[in-house]
């Protein structure tokens, strides 16, 4: 135990990570928000989907040599967000399919356009560190945090300035129409947020795991809290104890980052579920 | 003047029109039942009423200073709230969330006013329970709550007792009974039930493939008399 703390501090005195661990925990608080909303507005696919289109993104911004990706990821995954919405709404291509279409248009084109424009010379490297999360967030600069950090402190503000809209739109989308709530607005609204929050989840845990991050917290809190307000505490605090564990282990023990905080996301859901299966047994 | 008067109203989906010429008017206090069998545009109707599709043709005009903002709704469950871990006071309150506009959180007013709907409703001991493991009979209560928080002109049902057993079913024709006498609210109601119809409501809006609007009692002498089927056409009102 205390060869693994003094490993720990050691580690501790390296920039690189206290900045892993600050992005690391302010992605997971942000990703945990607009989890519950996801998962009973049946959207838990569309953080999958935006992620495979930030990955495409990317890749369009390596060929183009940006200095910064934000630039181009950001707005790109942001207007898929709305295009994705918009299209949810449409009968005539259903909301699942539509993910799906574009989610793997932009896998496939991004890989292309990385193996045309190939800038390293370790190319499945790159494409695995951009699909798994990796050592990237061990090279974060100081403009990587301020950057990581100006965009959770908004989307928290945002959250908390709308939840009870956001908490209306999601319970029943009919009736806040009807009583004069722009519900249109609220779901765009969430769908820009998700997209902010998927690209800075990118870094974290890769683009393939993301969805890991934004429903299951969501779903272990469902598991044993029961109203909306203590579902969405829970899964906030739950997500971030969960990143920091996952990225503590993964220091110590070499795993990769991404991987390991999703494995104790797992592990807490598990140990939810027997806890809920635990206290109906009581009742009866 | 009527609180919401209809004219020529032609409704459908996708610019295919279901239903012609619809003409009729709801008064303050009314009791106004839609009835009608499956398929035949109910829902279309009071969608288009609540604001949430356009009618292909024809004037829906509000009066009375009845805004369109101002109407409760009782919307039929839907899948996602099966599941949806929510306590009843949030829900509740939700139904404040029309008269908030931009404010993000709720005040002193409208939280007293999600209170004196639950008291009304008489669900204020399940005030922290959560919405997902009640009965279908108190699940209506709270989304009837919820309703009478967005108003106090107007609530519109839909098939407010569908999936209840007899006996809650009879209490929640009480409560919307109440609800229409005692706080003079205008209750416009969508049902196959016409039995039960005809017992509570003042008018009736029959839609299908004859269309008429009377009040109850002229709606029973029709059926008295002659059967749906023989019904003239004509009478249109």
């Amino acid at each position: 135990m205390n060869e693994i703390l003094a490993k720990l501090q050691e580690y501790f005195q390296f920039p690189f990570v206290r900045y892993a661990l600050i992005v690391g925990v302010l992605t997971a608080l942000c990703s945990s928000l607009l989890g519950v909303t996801l998962v009973l507005k049946r959207f838990s696919f569309i953080g999958d989907g935006l992620s495979h289109v930030a990955f495409g993104a990317i890749a369009v911004a390596s060929a183009l040599n940006l200095t910064n990706n934000m630039v181009f990821v950001l707005p790109a995954t942001i207007i898929c967000a709305i295009l994705l919405l918009k299209t949810g709404q449409n009968t005539k291509i259903k909301g699942d399919a539509a993910v799906a279409m574009i989610s793997v248009s932009a896998m496939a084109i991004g890989y292309l356009i990385m193996n045309i424009f190939s800038t390293g010379p370790n190319l499945s490297g790159d494409v695995c560190s951009t699909l798994f999360g990796s050592t990237s967030i061990l090279t974060l600069t100081k403009q990587d945090v301020t950057f990581c950090a100006v965009l959770s402190v908004i989307v928290v503000i945002m959250f908390t300035l709308f939840y009870n809209k956001i908490f209306a739109v999601t319970f029943d989308e009919n009736f806040s129409k009807a009583s004069g709530v722009n519900a249109d607005f609220y779901n765009l609204l969430i769908a820009i947020i998700i997209a902010v929050i998927i690209v800075m989840a990118m870094n974290l845990v890769g683009s393939l795991l993301i969805s890991a991050l934004v429903i299951f917290p969501a779903l272990s809190a469902m598991r044993i809290f029961k109203s909306f307000r203590s579902v969405t505490v829970c899964a906030a605090i739950l997500s971030v104890c969960c990143a920091f564990l996952g990225m503590i282990i993964s220091i110590v023990s070499g795993t990769p980052i991404g991987s390991t905080i999703v494995a104790v996301d797992i592990t807490a859901f598990i140990i939810f579920s027997i806890i809920e299966k635990m206290s109906n047994y009581l009742e009866k | 003047m009527s609180l919401i008067t209809c004219q020529n109203l032609t409704l459908g989906y996708e610019g295919r029109a279901i239903l012609h010429n619809l003409n009729f008017s709801v008064n303050t206090g009314d009791y106004f039942c839609i009835v009608g069998e499956n398929g035949s545009g109910k829902s279309t109707l009071m969608k288009t009423l609540l604001n949430l599709q356009a009618p292909i043709s024809g004037k829906i005009i509000f009066g009375d200073g009845l805004n369109r903002n101002e109407i409760g709704y009782l919307p039929q469950q839907t899948i996602v709230q099966k599941d949806f871990p929510a306590s009843v006071k949030e829900i509740v309150l939700s139904g404040c969330q029309g008269r908030c506009g931009l404010r993000p959180f709720y005040n002193k007013e409208e939280k007293n006013l999600a209170a004196d709907a639950m008291k009304k409703m008489m669900i204020e001991h399940l005030s922290d329970c959560c919405y997902r493991e009640l009965s279908g009979g108190q699940q209506q209560r709270v989304l009837l709550a919820r309703a009478l928080c967005a108003t106090k002109k107007m609530l519109i049902l839909d098939e407010p007792v569908s999936g209840l057993d007899p006996k809650v079913t009879a209490e929640m024709y009480k409560i919307i009974e109440e609800i229409n006498k005692k706080d003079k609210i205008t209750i416009i109601m969508i049902s196959h039930d016409i039995d039960s119809a005809v017992k509570y409501a003042t008018h009736i809006l029959h839609i299908g493939d004859n269309i008429f609007c009377k009040t109850k009692e002229e709606y029973l002498k029709i059926i008295k008399g002659k059967g749906f089927s023989q019904t003239d056409k004509g009478e249109n009102i």
